[in-house]
């Protein structure tokens, strides 16, 4: 089946099951399909939109009209060649009749001899007014079975717009494909959080103590600043590359270090993440960041860790990095991720 | 490839209550260095390890790893059992080394991390 139609054929039927449900209720309930029944307790995206939206916001603006004086046989060409279904009848400005692909269909049956549209339109036409809220064309089109209403302004009673149940859907999806993306873009985005506090700069700063050579602990700092960024929102590659640069470097103070910190900061465009520690301190650091390089114990590789890969994978993760150690007082590392790309600007060779 | 299927070719067993068996699993990984599983592993893969310790499940969860087996029949200790939990990570026991585990999964089709694009 094409996923568009059957796309469509779900929010009509949501739609449709919006309005059943209301008028159901007092009458038969047994009307009401099984499947329906959890439904009916939550009040769906669908059903807030058409109490939301207005038919003025659904309904088609460029309206085709005829005239009385219109031929059959020249209706058969305009609803063709606009591929629509009927059309407004008017006569001096004034919204007269209705004729519709229905009205045409009986007239072939009859014999199709031309006449003017006058002869075969519905005269008592049923109007909508632009400012109702859609679910009352919505209503209306289901308990009438009409395929589409005239719409017109509430004051001047003229003919502004036509809604049928394809305007309907149309609006629909378009409404929720608008929600969904903003919805995607505050995922995707930590912003939303900041902008509501209003300052010249805003950062969210969270820290988390460490304790050398607890390892059954080892590694708990990271999950909490993983979750933490997760509930940010930021992108779920940003937060793999933060929380493997974390988790390294806590591996790291829990190996080598007595204790040690590290603090997070996030602000609106990037993550900070500083590690301290009162260990060993690094002779060499030039010598540390290459690759293979330890002076990890035996019980340390054994763990899986100290093969000289940790500060290269630290690199690998982040954007800008910086190690300064001084031996017999401590190491502080310095992590900078970009939340706006999600690849890393620098590369580690 | 599920995690099903994963399981009856290298006939192993599930360990502790995360028994996902249909889960996609689109690669895979064999390495005790943990350092290395975090530098080249990718997101949904398999690890295969011998190691068995709760840095591994760690290390999975820091790397968005789907499912870890571990190879030579190795059991991890309860608390690593409790963490994988928590972290709903799934864990798998095969008597299989760690050679021959990847060479049938590979056989199978199952490509490996540097391979996927």
């Amino acid at each position: 089946m094409n996923p568009v139609a059957d796309c469509i054929g779900k929010v009509y039927l949501a739609v449709m099951s919006s309005n059943n449900s209301k008028k159901d209720s007092f009458t038969a309930r047994r009307k009401i399909p099984e499947r329906r029944k959890t439904d009916d307790l939550k009040f769906t995206k669908v059903q807030e939109l058409v109490y939301e939206l207005k038919i003025g916001d659904a309904m088609m603006q460029k309206v085709i009209t005829t005239t009385p004086q219109t031929s059959m046989s020249k209706l058969r060409e305009i609803l063709r060649d606009n591929r629509i279904s009927g059309t407004p009848v008017i006569e001096n400005g004034r919204l007269v009749g209705i004729v519709s692909i229905e009205d045409f269909i009986k007239w072939l049956a009859e014999g199709a001899q031309d006449c003017p549209i006058k002869n075969k339109m519905t005269t008592n036409v049923k109007t909508m007014y632009a400012d109702e809220p859609l679910i009352h064309a919505v209503s209306k089109l289901d308990q009438t079975g009409f395929g589409r209403f005239p719409v017109v302004d509430r004051q001047s009673k003229k003919l502004v717009g036509i809604i049928t149940k394809g305007h309907i859907i149309e609006r629909l999806l378009r409404k929720m494909e608008i929600d969904y993306h903003e919805e995607e873009i505050h995922r995707y985005r930590a912003s939303h959080i900041f902008e509501d506090i209003i300052a010249d700069k805003v950062a969210l700063t969270f820290r988390t103590y460490l304790k050398g050579g607890d390892f059954d602990r080892a590694g708990e700092a990271s999950s909490g600043l993983k979750k933490t960024l997760e509930r940010l929102g930021i992108h779920p590659q940003i937060v793999r590359r933060a929380a493997i640069a974390s988790y390294e470097a806590e591996m790291n103070v829990i190996i080598y270090a007595e204790s040690g910190e590290i603090s997070v900061e996030v602000q609106p465009g990037e993550i900070h993440i500083d590690v301290t520690d009162s260990g060993p301190g690094i002779p060499d650091v030039q010598k540390a960041m290459q690759p293979g390089y330890s002076t990890a114990a035996e019980w340390v590789r054994e763990l899986g860790f100290g093969a000289g890969m940790g500060l290269v994978n630290i690199k690998k993760c982040a954007d800008d990095m910086e190690l300064t150690s001084s031996p017999g007082k401590g190491t502080h590392l310095k992590i900078r991720i970009d939340i706006r790309t999600t690849q890393p600007q620098t590369k580690a060779g | 490839m599920t995690l099903n299927e994963i399981c009856k070719i290298l006939q192993a067993d599930f360990i502790g209550d995360v028994k996902d068996l249909d889960k996609e699993i689109k690669m895979a990984c064999g390495s005790d260095l943990m350092s290395d599983v975090l530098s080249f592993i990718k997101a949904d893969s398999l690890l295969l390890t011998g190691l068995a310790n709760p840095q591994v499940v760690r290390t999975a969860e820091m790397a968005g790893i789907a499912g870890i087996c571990f190879v030579r029949g190795k059991q991890p200790q309860p608390g690593t059992v409790k963490l994988a939990e928590e972290k709903k990570i799934p864990l798998l026991t095969t008597k299989l080394s760690m050679h021959e585990s990847c060479g049938r999964l590979y056989r199978e089709g199952l490509p490996g991390c540097d391979e996927l694009k």
